[in-house]
């Protein structure tokens, strides 16, 4: 049963409604004598308690999307408390071009917003909300007829979109500069010199080299480092003519490690000595994933061991497994979660951005190394607006200047747009 | 050719999510491509599943060095196979989902995969005690204050660290190991990931701007076309 209590009140004098109330006191309590042999007599009176509406409730357009959201805001029903609370749910309704009333989602008490993310453009939308309860229901009052609207462009990312372009527009041109043949001076990272002595050991000893490109697709930037990496590295074990083994955990990764492992040999002028074999496909689980290349390291005894991708849990199983059957073994990851486990396990580690920069960095292409130059130039802002930041920050708290706020407000603003 | 397309692909695609992030009619492409990724990656899974059978197949025709383990490995992936394609035990036949309860498929996951994968895990528990033991030798400056930092932590994370130092007055609480822990947790612990998170978002900025301007060849094998 809806009930719509705009049209249900009606104004009743003092007088006459405390002459109602008491008869209908009389008649409760004589209801309740007659029928106290009955257990429910009283609870019954409870469930058929009315409940009140939601109150205020707004529909506005979502700010710079396609015009398909329009998001709701109320105030839950008096009536919606933890304590002998009464309301047992929402139904959110909608009608369009005034059409028949569409319910779009039952809500649970408490709720006091809801976005509709089917609204179309041109469509004229109404939205009311019904309060439930056992036995009763209560209708809002409904929201003024609306549309959505689409945005072109998000203003709210318009400082976002000022860091991206300075850091992008700063990575273009190192990287034109070093084309042009400026010499750029890139400080050594001990993991990626260590390389190529890490595969010559593997051809001295006769044992082969392991890489593991963590257990991401594809789709992760960190397996597309991994694999640019491979890259170099395969074509120095095709010079070397050492051996190298490759599970992989994702299909995609299988079949995209093939082409880089495939390309570097007939870069190297050895297309003979590679085979698809060199990279095999193990299982999605995570686990079961660990096991296999556990399975593989104590059995073949790699002397090198690339770890190098997203990885989780498996970093110091896989690490410390290494580290037994005496590996040499240079790890990265992009997961600082991760990191502790392969510094304390594995003689070399890409600490974060050097995963990223060993592919330029082993090129020694002076346009690759350029894009590294770029990205000093981020680090850079990063490190000033860190300093400007913690002093304004420390300076406001303590001593609470105007302008000094208005500088933090601000930096707020800006690093917290999305 | 065979590079150019690959690259043209690339940047045409990265360039539009990049504008797809401030232009929002273009806001779900994100989540399109996402989808695309996920059905190539399913059919993906023929090419990796092949893969494993050959490997393993050959391996057990030729009865090569540790075959045996091939053979667990081919009989447990063809029975999970086929219990999950043709929902063996399934009490609602094929229509069921094929982890209802009751069935094979679901037995086997509840009481073969989970167990396993939960040893795989807890082996993790004695690679850090191993890892831990070296790590925290004291041999230099660095390896004695990662010592310390551990010690404190693992102090202050228990009921000794309180026992210790709980007699210490409130004026000097900072100096309690409890609050000492929370302070290194808090601040130098936050602001070294914070600083990695700074470096790594600037590398995937650079390492992406190099994969969509092309600068960045060598997944597809080197430069030469």
């Amino acid at each position: 049963m809806i009930v719509e209590p705009q049209q249900a009140r009606v104004v009743i004098p003092g007088t006459v409604r405390f002459l109602l109330l008491a008869f209908l006191a009389v008649v409760v309590s004589i209801t309740s004598t007659a029928t106290a042999s009955e257990p429910n007599a009283d609870s019954t009176l409870l469930e058929t308690q009315q409940v009140e509406p939601v109150t205020s409730l707004v529909a506005q357009d979502f700010k710079y999307d396609n015009g398909e959201r329009i998001e709701l805001f109320w105030v839950p029903s008096v009536d919606d408390r933890l304590v002998d609370g009464l309301v047992t749910g929402y139904e959110v309704y909608r009608t369009v071009n005034e059409g028949d009333p569409q319910r779009l989602a039952i809500l649970p008490p408490g709720a006091n917003t809801f976005r509709d993310e089917a609204a179309e453009i041109d469509s004229v939308y109404s939205y009311y909300i019904t309060t439930l309860a056992e036995e009763t229901s209560a209708k809002s009052v409904a929201t003024e007829p609306m549309t959505s609207e689409r945005e072109w462009l998000n203003r709210d990312r318009g400082y976002l979109f000022l860091i991206a372009f300075v850091i992008a527009a700063a990575v273009i041109f190192f990287v034109e500069t070093a084309k042009r043949g400026k010499k750029l001076f890139i400080r050594k990272i001990a993991g990626l010199e260590a390389i190529d002595d890490a595969v010559g050991r593997a051809t001295e000893m006769g044992r082969p080299v392991l890489f593991v490109p963590g257990i991401h697709d594809m789709d992760d930037v960190q397996t597309l480092a991994a694999l640019t990496i491979l890259g170099r590295v395969s074509r120095t074990i095709a010079d070397y003519d050492s051996k190298i083994f490759m599970p992989v955990s994702r299909s995609l990764v299988m079949t995209a490690a093939r082409e880089t492992i495939k390309s570097s040999y007939m870069a190297a002028g050895r297309p003979d000595a590679y085979n698809d074999d060199m990279v095999n496909y193990v299982t999605d689980e995570q686990f079961g994933y660990v096991a296999s290349v556990d399975g593989l390291i104590v059995r073949e005894k790699p002397a090198t061991i690339f770890l190098l991708g997203a990885f989780f849990a498996e970093s110091l199983i896989l690490a410390e497994t290494g580290n037994s059957v005496g590996a040499i073994q240079i790890a990265g990851t992009a997961r600082p979660a991760q990191l502790p486990f392969f510094i304390a396990a594995c003689d070399f580690t890409l600490i974060g951005e050097e995963l990223f920069a060993a592919s330029a960095y082993l090129s020694d292409e002076p346009k690759q190394l350029g894009s590294l130059k770029g990205q000093d130039v981020g680090k850079g802002i990063a490190m000033f607006f860190v300093i400007a930041g913690t002093v304004a920050a420390t300076i406001s708290y303590a001593w609470d200047i105007g302008p000094v706020n208005d500088v933090l407000d601000w930096l707020n603003q800006v690093f917290s747009s999305n | 050719m065979k590079r150019q397309i690959p690259l043209l692909i690339t940047f045409f695609v990265g360039t539009l999510l990049i504008i797809s992030v401030f232009v929002p009619p273009l806001g779900d492409l994100e989540r399109d491509f996402t989808l695309f990724f996920d059905i190539i990656a399913v059919f993906a899974f023929f090419l990796g599943g092949g893969n494993l059978l050959r490997i393993h197949l050959m391996k057990l025709a030729n009865r090569r060095k540790d075959w045996g383990f091939s053979a667990v490995t081919v009989s447990g992936f063809l029975f999970m196979l086929a219990i999950g394609l043709f929902k063996v035990g399934n009490p609602g036949g094929i229509a069921e989902a094929v982890d209802a309860e009751g069935s094979w498929f679901k037995v086997m996951f509840d009481n073969v995969i989970n167990p396993l994968q939960s040893t795989m895990y807890s082996l993790l528990a004695f690679f850090v005690a191993s890892a831990s033991y070296r790590a925290f030798r004291a041999k230099n400056r660095e390896a004695t204050m990662l010592l310390i930092a551990a010690f404190i932590i693992l102090l202050g994370r228990t009921p000794l660290g309180v026992m210790l130092t709980g007699w210490i007055p409130e004026w000097m609480s900072v100096a309690q190991i409890p609050n000492l822990a929370v302070w290194i947790m808090n601040s130098p612990n936050l602001a070294g990931q914070r600083a990695i998170m700074i470096g790594i978002s600037l590398g995937v900025i650079a390492t992406s701007l190099r994969l969509i301007l092309g600068v960045e060849r060598s997944y597809l094998g080197g430069d030469s076309d």
